[in-house]
């Protein structure tokens, strides 16, 4: 049996919870589903249209706002019940904070970031996405699905029962006292409503150079946008970073320079309509998503695309 | 406050990677490394901590006598002394089996708080950090863009998806993983270089620990999804062919 623990906040399913029940689904193994929280009887109920063997509702106060702790203690009790020979879950922040702390107290392996399902085992990325590894695992464990892997939509619909777990949580064990989430102040650039963004990435070397690749945004009629590093650096402005900490874009047209395509940075930008890479490595996964490609060096290609708008 | 930071040696971004014949790895024979990057954010906040409150900053590292290297870059940055988990294996071992060796070095020092990058640039596992604690029995926090000291605890901002952060309050001691961009790296000074020279590496030995679990049965370069044009030949042509395709083909411009 798998069980997949679906993630929601106050009330509302997070999608990706979908992914990974579409991947429990594929697997052709019994599929229940867990969800945690305080007041989960209509997300339970949400996850009661899928083509799944069973709900299970674990509803607690102390799991109203999410805690690594929590979570840990509710699902320890959980998985050891069942106990399912495999556990699946969306890779979310969340999901990161807790599922480590989970598997450890189980002594159960955990796979992270997996992209399919292969031969009893996971397909998963290495190195950024540069290589790939398939993964044995040869004991009952958990798996976390990469955001997009699977599809959403892929996910059979049906109709399955609702069960109550009694699962005791001791309050005071919970260490970390959280505050509600917020978002920080207003961000000045709307880049979603960009039609054409030039995006540059840590190939561009300096914040000196970040000049020549506002030219070639000026020279397209595009905003200019970066990966995480070039933000972090404070290069650019956060509220220009694309991905899955940054902004979610689509434009007609979106040219990376020097960006070597990280999922995080992926996630933000593959709904794009035409893709543009421009970069020296051709392995770079980048070209994985990219409609036309240049191989080569930014600092050569960059002054002659801008000739050649002109 | 006495901090433990941990860091990890990967392999540098600008090499190119190859796979071993065994398909279960990188040929990292002639390989250049460098220190994990989120690391190198957490080992910065580290050193600002300790600015600000005072106390020591000790490096622990799990890995082959190579990582020596990131160690010593470590201690010139400003780092008072380093515990070396020393052992082969620990190059490419997963998640569970790193937290074990650390685990080990690190409970006989008695820290107030642990750092650790949230995720290493080779495999990836995102999980060294979070197992530890757990191993540790200290309470955690993940992908952390501030730290802030309290009397009670730590207060520390957690990123979440989508621009949205969260405060949460922890109990010392405790570990938390960083994310990248939380402070402004500093780089090692000559004066630092030469300091470090002289500061303590403590060989520690590896623990026997029991594989975790989950092993590479290949490992390989992926099979791309779309159909790429690429456009090659000197710049001036590949750009004038790429700026047609794009008002013709695209209609992107
Ligand atoms: C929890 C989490 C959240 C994250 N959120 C985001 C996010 O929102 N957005 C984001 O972007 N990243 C995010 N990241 C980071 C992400 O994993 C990558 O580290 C980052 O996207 C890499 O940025 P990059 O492609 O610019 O740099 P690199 O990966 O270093 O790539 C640089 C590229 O430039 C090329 N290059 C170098 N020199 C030249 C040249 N002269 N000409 C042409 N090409 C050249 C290289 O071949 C390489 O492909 C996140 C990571 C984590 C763990």
């Amino acid at each position: 049996m798998i069980l997949v623990i679906a993630e929601q906040r106050d009330g509302t399913l997070n999608r990706a919870t979908l992914e990974s029940i579409a991947a429990a689904q594929s697997a052709s193994e019994p599929v229940k589903v867990a969800v945690l929280g305080s007041g989960v009887d209509a997300v339970a109920q949400e996850l009661a249209r899928a083509a799944i063997d069973e709900v299970i509702a674990v509803d607690d106060p102390s799991l109203q706002a999410y805690t690594a702790d929590g979570f840990v203690l509710a699902l320890e009790q959980l998985v050891r019940a069942e106990p399912p020979q495999r556990v699946f879950l969306p890779h979310t922040y969340q999901t990161r904070d807790f599922a480590p702390a989970l598997a450890a107290r189980l002594t159960w392996p955990l796979v992270t970031d997996c992209t399919a399902l292969k031969d009893g085992g996971y397909v998963r990325p290495m190195f950024q996405g540069k290589l790939q590894a398939d993964i044995a695992v040869d004991r009952p464990h958990l798996a976390t699905f990469q955001i997009g892997a699977f599809r959403a939509d892929a996910m059979k619909a049906g109709s399955a029962g609702i069960r109550k777990a009694s699962i005791a949580i001791d309050a005071s064990k919970i260490r970390q006292k959280p505050e509600a989430p917020f978002k920080e102040a207003k961000q000045a650039v709307d880049l979603s409503q960009a039609e054409r963004i030039v995006a540059v990435g840590r190939g561009i070397k300096g914040q000196e150079h970040i000049e020549l690749a506002r030219k070639l945004a000026e020279a397209m009629g595009a905003e200019l946008a970066a990966s995480r590093p070039i933000c972090d650096a404070g290069w650019l402005p956060m509220d220009r970073q694309i991905g899955s900490s940054g902004q979610t874009v689509a434009p007609k047209l979106y040219v990376a320079l020097g960006i070597s395509g990280a999922i995080q940075h992926l996630v933000g930008m593959k709904g794009s309509r035409t893709i543009v890479a421009i970069n020296k490595d051709p392995e770079a996964p980048i070209f994985e998503v990219a409609d036309y490609g240049i191989v080569g060096d930014l600092f050569e290609i960059v002054p002659a695309l801008i000739a050649a708008l002109k | 406050m006495k901090i433990a930071v941990c860091i990890k040696q990967v392999v540098t971004r600008e090499w190119q990677l190859r796979v071993n014949d065994q398909k279960t790895w990188i040929r990292d024979q002639d390989a250049s490394f460098e220190l994990n990057e989120p690391d190198a954010y957490a080992l910065e906040e580290a050193l600002r901590l300790k600015e600000k409150h005072g106390g020591e900053v000790i490096v622990c590292c799990a890995g082959p006598a190579r990582a020596t290297q990131v160690i010593r870059e470590a201690l010139a940055r400003g780092a008072d002394r380093a515990l070396h988990v020393e052992s082969d294996a620990l190059g490419t071992a997963d998640a569970g089996t790193i937290a074990a060796a650390l685990a080990e070095a690190i409970r006989a020092e008695q820290v107030d708080l642990v750092l650790t990058g949230l995720q290493s640039d080779d495999q990836g596992f995102g999980q060294v950090g979070v197992v530890l604690a757990e191993t540790l029995g200290i309470p955690h926090a993940t992908i952390i863009m501030e730290v802030q000291v309290e009397a009670s605890g730590l207060r520390v901002k957690r990123e979440l998806e989508g621009g949205w952060f969260q405060w949460v309050r922890l109990p010392l001691p405790a570990l938390v993983t960083i994310q990248s961009g939380i402070n402004q790296l500093r780089y090692a000074t000559l004066k630092g270089i030469m300091a470090a020279k002289k500061k303590e590496i403590k060989k520690v030995a590896a623990p026997a620990v029991a594989s975790g679990g989950q092993r590479v049965t290949s490992l390989y370069f992926p099979e791309k999804a779309k159909q790429t044009q690429v456009l090659a030949g000197p710049p001036a042509e590949a750009a004038k062919a790429l700026v047609t395709r794009l008002r013709e083909e695209a209609r992107a411009l």
